[in-house]
C-alpha cells in the first residue's frame, strides 16, 4: 500500500456559505424542465374546463373537434370511467369525500373543472380543436363564500350534502371553559386569512410515454412527490407500480402546489396509453390559477383570556376553512395542523378549537407555503397584541412574559404536541436590539406627534415541521439514502426526498463530503427519478434537509463502518481509524486512501468476514418527532394618509433553524419566504366573485410581489439544535412566510392605532387603507 | 393548418433559418422551432418576464413578439450569455451570491439584466429594482438578485477602469 500524505481538511464544509452545485445549469439556460421535454412523435394536449362555477352538462359534442385535421382524439367523462378517482390522502372521522373523477361526469362543481381533453399534433391545433367541442351547460346556483356556504337554504355544492359540511373537527386540552370563566379579561376577534394563489413560476406540465411492446409507462412531471405519485397514478390506472416510471426533472418552484396528485397527471397517462405515442400537457397560467390548489381560505373566530397581570390563560377557535369543492391530497388536514400550532410559543394550558370544513364552488384549497401554520401564527400573534392593547402593556413585554421557558423543553403543548427544544425569548431579544426598539418607539411617538402614521410590528412564531413521524402523517413520514462509492472513489448520494430549488444538491454533498473527507467535486446527488431512486417521500413541510438530511447522515455511517472493515484488511492491522478520506494504521502509519478502498472493495480479490463486494449502503430514516423551529420578526412601516400606501421601512426576521448547513442557502429561504409571507399581507388575494367565477384569473390582477414592492431583508438567527436528528437542523423553508404576515399587519395596525383601529384583515392594499384613513378609522 | 413562412434571423451571433406559422410567437419559435429552451415560459401574456430576451438591444417579452418579427433582427437569449465557457459577470455575480432558487425565473432576470448593465454602468438600488420589476420570482424575494445585479455592475465598471 502507497504511503500518501493526504492534506487532511482544517474546517469541514457543513456550515459554510458555499455556492449551490445546481445554478451553473440554471444560470446557462441549460437545465432541463418538463416544458423542454420533446419526444419524436410527440402529441400536445389541450383541456377543456368548465366556464361555470356550478353547472349541469345537458350534452356534449366532439365530434367537430375529432374532424379538424390534426386531431387525434378526444376523450371525455365517460371515455376514462376506468380511471380511479384523483386521491385524498387526508382522513378525518366521518369525513365526506366526494367523487373526484379526473375529466367531469354530468355535473361540473368549479370554473376550470377538467371536461375534455384534445390531443392533436401540435399545441395551436389542440387549441383550436378545443373551441370546436359544443357543450350545452345548464347553470345552477353556486356559492363561493364558506361563511356563505353554512347559511341555511345556501346552494348545495354537492347535492347529497345540502349542509355543504365536509367534516366538522374538535380538539381540546385542558379545561378551557373553566379558563375563560375565571379570566380577568377576554378579547374576541374575526380574523381573515384569505385565499392565495401560489403561483410558482412554472406551471404544472406533465408528459407521459408509453411503451406498448414493454408495457411501460413513464410519466415526466413537475411534482414534489415523485414516489406517492407513482404510487397513486399506478393505482388510478390500474398498472403495476413497476410499470410506471414517473422522473421529476427540474421543478420550476413548488411552494406546496406540486404536493398533489392531480387529475393530468393520470389523465395523461390514460392518453398516452390509447394513442401509443408521448403526449405532453403544459398549463396555461390561466389553467394554474384556476386549477391548481390554493392556499389558506380561512375564516377564523378567536377568543383569548388572561390574568390582568398579562399572563395567558386560554385560547378558543372557531375556524371556518374553505375546502373548494373537491379534497385534493391534503386538504381537509390543513386545517388540523392550524389547531396544533395555534398556541403558538405561548403557555396556554387550556385551548378549544372546532373546526368547520366548508366545501364551495371553488377550486380545492390545500398545502401552500406554510400549510395551517401561518393562519395559526397569525391568529395568535394578532390575539396577542389585542390583548396587550386592551391591558396597555408592549406587545414585546407580553410575549416575553407568557413564553415557554427554556427550560421547559421537550415541553407539552395543550394541542398534545412536544416541542423539541427552544429559547423563546433570545430571537425577540435579539430582534428588539437589532431595531434598537425603546429608541425605536420614542422616534416612533416623534413621527406620530408630527402627523406620520408609523408603526411597529412584532411577531414571533414556532412552526411544526420535518413532517414527520409516520404515525402522524398520511404516507409514511421516514426519508430514504442510498449512498454509492463507484470504483474510482467517486461518490453518489441518492435522495428519496425531490428537492426542487432548496438546494439539497449542495447541502447533501456537504454532508456527505465531510463525513467521507473527500472535496465535494466528487460528490453528487441523484433525486426525482422512481428507477433510479429507492422509494422516498418528498420535499414539502420544510422536511428536505432535515428528515432527508439525517437519512444521508446514517447511510454514511454504515458505509464508514464497512470502509473501516476493508481498510482494516487492506492495511493488516485492526488497529484503524478512517479519517480526512484515508484509513490509516495507528501502529505503522500506513495508509489507504477512500479510492484505493473502493476499487479494492469491488474487485473483491479479498473480502473481510462477513462483509460483502461493494460500496454501496442505503437508509431509511425514521425521525421520532417533528421539528419545531421559532424566530422573531420585527416590522417598522409607514403608511402614507395620502395614498393609503404602506411602506415597509426596516424588516428584521431572527429565526432559530437549528444548526445550519448552508448559511447562503437559508438566507434565500428566509427571503423568499418572507416575500410571500409579505404578499399576504399587503397584495395578494384570490377573488371569486358570487358566482363562483375567478376574478383574479391572471398575473395582471392577482399581485405577486415585484422587485420594486420589497424591503431589504435583514436576517440573522439564533441556533438551538434540534435533539431530534443528528444533524441538529430543524427546517427553514416555511419560517419566513409564517412570521411575516402578523408582524406586517401588527406594525400597521399600530400605525392607525390612534384613530381607534383594533384590527385589520389581509391584504392591506392601498384602497383598503386609505378608506379606513378618510373615514378617521371608522371602517 | 396555416402555412409556414421562412424567417431569417440572428441569434446569439449565428445566422438562423427557420420556418413558422405567421401567428407563433417568438417564444415558441425560439423554443420548438429552432431548440433553444434556456428561455422560459411562465404566463404567455407579458406578465412574467420569464421569456425576456435582447432584440437588436431592446429586451422584450418574446411571447408578445411574433416569431416573423424576428425577420432581420439581432437576438440574444440565454444561451448566448456567456462567451463559451466564460460566464458573464452578471452570471458569475448570481452564482456566487445564490441569487436563484428553482431557476425558473432566472435565464429572464440574467438577460434583463445584463441588458441594464450595458446601457447604464451605475444603476441606483431603485434603479435595478424599477428595471427588474417586469421580471417575477416567487423563490428569492429579489434579494440576493438585486445585490447580484450590484455587485456585477462593480465587477463591470472595475474591469472597464
Ligand atoms: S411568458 Fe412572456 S412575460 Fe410571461
Ligand atoms: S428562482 Fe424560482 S422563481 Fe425565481
Amino acid at each position: 500500500m502507497s504511503m500518501a500524505t493526504t492534506v487532511t481538511k482544517a474546517e469541514t464544509l457543513v456550515g459554510r456559505r458555499l455556492r449551490r452545485k445546481e445554478d451553473p445549469r440554471l444560470i446557462t439556460g441549460t437545465a432541463t424542465y418538463v416544458d423542454d421535454i420533446q419526444m419524436p412523435g410527440m402529441h400536445y394536449a389541450a383541456i377543456l374546463r368548465s366556464p361555470h362555477a356550478a353547472a349541469r352538462i345537458r350534452s356534449l359534442n366532439v365530434q367537430p373537434a375529432l374532424d379538424h385535421p390534426g386531431v387525434a382524439a378526444v376523450f371525455t367523462g365517460a371515455d376514462v370511467a376506468g380511471v380511479g378517482p384523483v386521491p385524498c390522502g387526508a382522513s378525518l372521522p366521518g369525513l365526506r369525500v366526494p367523487a373526484h373523477s379526473v375529466l367531469a361526469r354530468d355535473r361540473v362543481y368549479f370554473v376550470g373543472h377538467p371536461v375534455a381533453v384534445v390531443v392533436a399534433t401540435d399545441r395551436y391545433v389542440a387549441a383550436d380543436a378545443l373551441d370546436l367541442i359544443e357543450v350545452e351547460y345548464q347553470p345552477l346556483p353556486a356559492v363561493a363564500n364558506p361563511e356563505k356556504a353554512l347559511e341555511p337554504g345556501a346552494p348545495a355544492v354537492h347535492p347529497e350534502w345540502p349542509d355543504n359540511l365536509a367534516f366538522t373537527y374538535h380538539q381540546e386540552g385542558g379545561e378551557p371553559d373553566r379558563a375563560f370563566a375565571e379570566a380577568d379579561v377576554v378579547v374576541r376577534q374575526r380574523i381573515i386569512s384569505q385565499r392565495l394563489i401560489p403561483t410558482a413560476m412554472e406551471t404544472r406540465g406533465v408528459v407521459a410515454d408509453y411503451r406498448g411492446a414493454e408495457k411501460s409507462l413513464t410519466i415526466y412531471s413537475s411534482t414534489q412527490i415523485p414516489h406517492l405519485m407513482r404510487s397513486l397514478v399506478a393505482q388510478m390506472l390500474g398498472l403495476a407500480e413497476n410499470r410506471l416510471r414517473v422522473i421529476t426533472p427540474e421543478v420550476g418552484g413548488g411552494f406546496g402546489s406540486k404536493l398533489n396528485v392531480y387529475a393530468e397527471e393520470a389523465l395523461m397517462g390514460f392518453v398516452a396509453m390509447k394513442i401509443g405515442k408521448p403526449v405532453k400537457w403544459i398549463e396555461s397560467r390561466r389553467e394554474n390559477f384556476q386549477c391548481t390548489i390554493h392556499g389558506r381560505g380561512h375564516v377564523d373566530y378567536y377568543e383569548i383570556a388572561a390574568r390582568k397581570d398579562g399572563a395567558v390563560l386560554g385560547l378558543r377557535l372557531k375556524l371556518i376553512q374553505d375546502l373548494g369543492a373537491y379534497h385534493q391530497l391534503l386538504t381537509p388536514a390543513i386545517p388540523t395542523l392550524s389547531v396544533l400550532m395555534m398556541p403558538g410559543l405561548y403557555k396556554f394550558r387550556n385551548v378549544s378549537a372546532d373546526i368547520l370544513g366548508v366545501f364551495t364552488n371553488c377550486v380545492p384549497t390545500d398545502a401552500y407555503r406554510g400549510a395551517g401554520r401561518p393562519e395559526a401564527t397569525h391568529g395568535v400573534e394578532r390575539m396577542m397584541d389585542l390583548l396587550a392593547a386592551e391591558l396597555r402593556m408592549d406587545p414585546a413585554e407580553l410575549r416575553l412574559l407568557n413564553f415557554i421557558g427554556a427550560d421547559e423543553f421537550p415541553y407539552a403543548t395543550a394541542t398534545g404536541l412536544s416541542y423539541d427544544s427552544g429559547n423563546y425569548a433570545e430571537p425577540l431579544k435579539k430582534a428588539l436590539d437589532l431595531v434598537d426598539y425603546h429608541r425605536l418607539r420614542e422616534q416612533q411617538q416623534q413621527a406620530k406627534a408630527s402627523g406620520r402614521l408609523v408603526g411597529i410590528g412584532i411577531s414571533t412564531y414556532g412552526e411544526i415541521c420535518a413532517f414527520g413521524p409516520s404515525p402522524a402523517t398520511p404516507a409514511g413520514g421516514w426519508e430514504s439514502a442510498t449512498v454509492k462509492i463507484e470504483p474510482s472513489g467517486a461518490v453518489t448520494v441518492m435522495t428519496g426526498a425531490s428537492p426542487h430549488g432548496q438546494g439539497e444538491e449542495t447541502t447533501f454533498a456537504q454532508i456527505a463530503a465531510d463525513e467521507l473527507g473527500v472535496p465535494i467535486e466528487d460528490v453528487i446527488v441523484v433525486h426525482g427519478d422512481t428507477a433510479i431512486v429507492q422509494y422516498g417521500i418528498g420535499t414539502f413541510g420544510s422536511r428536505g434537509t432535515a428528515v432527508g438530511g439525517p437519512a444521508v447522515y446514517y447511510a454514511l455511517q454504515d458505509l464508514k463502518a464497512k470502509i473501516l472493515k476493508f481498510g482494516e484488511l487492506l492495511l493488516e492491522s485492526s488497529d484503524v481509524t478512517f479519517s480526512g478520506g484515508v484509513c490509516t494504521c495507528n501502529r505503522t502509519g500506513k495508509t489507504v486512501t477512500l479510492a484505493q478502498i473502493a476499487a479494492a472493495s469491488y474487485r473483491a480479490m479479498k473480502l473481510p468476514p462477513n462483509t460483502e463486494p461493494g460500496l454501496v449502503a442505503t437508509h431509511f430514516w425514521e425521525p421520532p418527532n417533528f421539528a419545531f423551529p421559532f424566530g422573531a420578526h420585527i416590522v417598522v412601516s409607514e403608511v402614507d394618509p395620502e395614498t393609503g400606501q404602506v411602506e415597509i421601512k426596516r424588516y428584521v426576521a431572527v429565526d432559530d433553524c437549528g444548526k445550519i448547513i448552508n448559511p447562503l442557502l437559508v438566507d434565500g429561504q428566509v427571503h423568499g419566504g418572507v416575500v410571500q409571507g409579505l404578499g399576504q399581507a399587503l397584495f395578494e388575494q384570490a377573488v371569486y366573485d358570487q358566482d363562483g367565477q375567478l376574478v383574479t384569473g391572471e398575473l395582471m390582477d392577482y399581485a405577486v410581489p415585484k422587485a420594486t414592492m420589497v424591503p431589504w431583508i435583514e436576517s440573522d438567527h439564533t441556533t438551538t439544535p434540534s435533539p431530534v436528528n443528528p444533524l441538529g437542523v430543524k427546517g427553514v423553508g416555511e419560517a419566513g412566510t409564517i412570521g411575516c404576515s402578523p408582524a406586517v399587519v401588527n406594525s400597521v395596525v399600530d400605525a392607525l392605532g390612534h384613530l381607534g383601529v383594533r384590527h385589520l384583515d389581509m391584504p392591506l392594499t392601498p384602497e383598503k387603507l386609505w378608506k379606513l384613513i378618510q373615514a378617521g378609522g371608522q371602517a | 393548418m396555416h402555412r409556414k413562412v421562412p424567417v431569417q434571423t440572428t441569434i446569439n451571433g449565428e445566422p438562423v433559418e427557420f420556418l413558422c406559422e405567421p401567428r407563433q410567437s417568438l417564444l415558441e419559435c425560439l423554443r420548438d422551432v429552432i431548440g433553444l429552451t434556456g428561455t422560459k415560459e411562465g404566463c404567455n401574456d407579458g406578465n412574467c418576464g420569464a421569456c425576456t430576451v435582447l432584440m437588436d438591444g431592446r429586451i422584450v417579452n418574446s411571447c408578445l413578439v411574433l416569431g416573423v418579427e424576428a425577420q432581420g433582427a439581432q437576438i440574444t437569449t440565454v444561451e448566448g450569455i456567456a462567451r463559451g465557457n466564460q460566464l458573464h459577470p452578471v452570471q458569475q455575480a448570481f452564482l456566487q451570491n445564490a441569487a436563484l432558487q428553482c431557476g425558473f425565473c432566472t435565464p429572464g432576470f440574467i438577460v434583463a439584466a445584463k441588458a441594464l448593465l450595458d446601457q447604464e454602468p451605475a444603476p441606483s438600488e431603485e434603479r435595478i429594482r424599477l428595471w427588474l420589476a417586469n421580471n417575477l420570482c416567487r423563490c428569492t424575494g429579489y434579494d440576493k438578485i438585486v445585490r447580484a445585479v450590484e455587485q456585477a455592475a462593480q465587477e463591470l465598471r472595475e474591469v472597464k477602469a
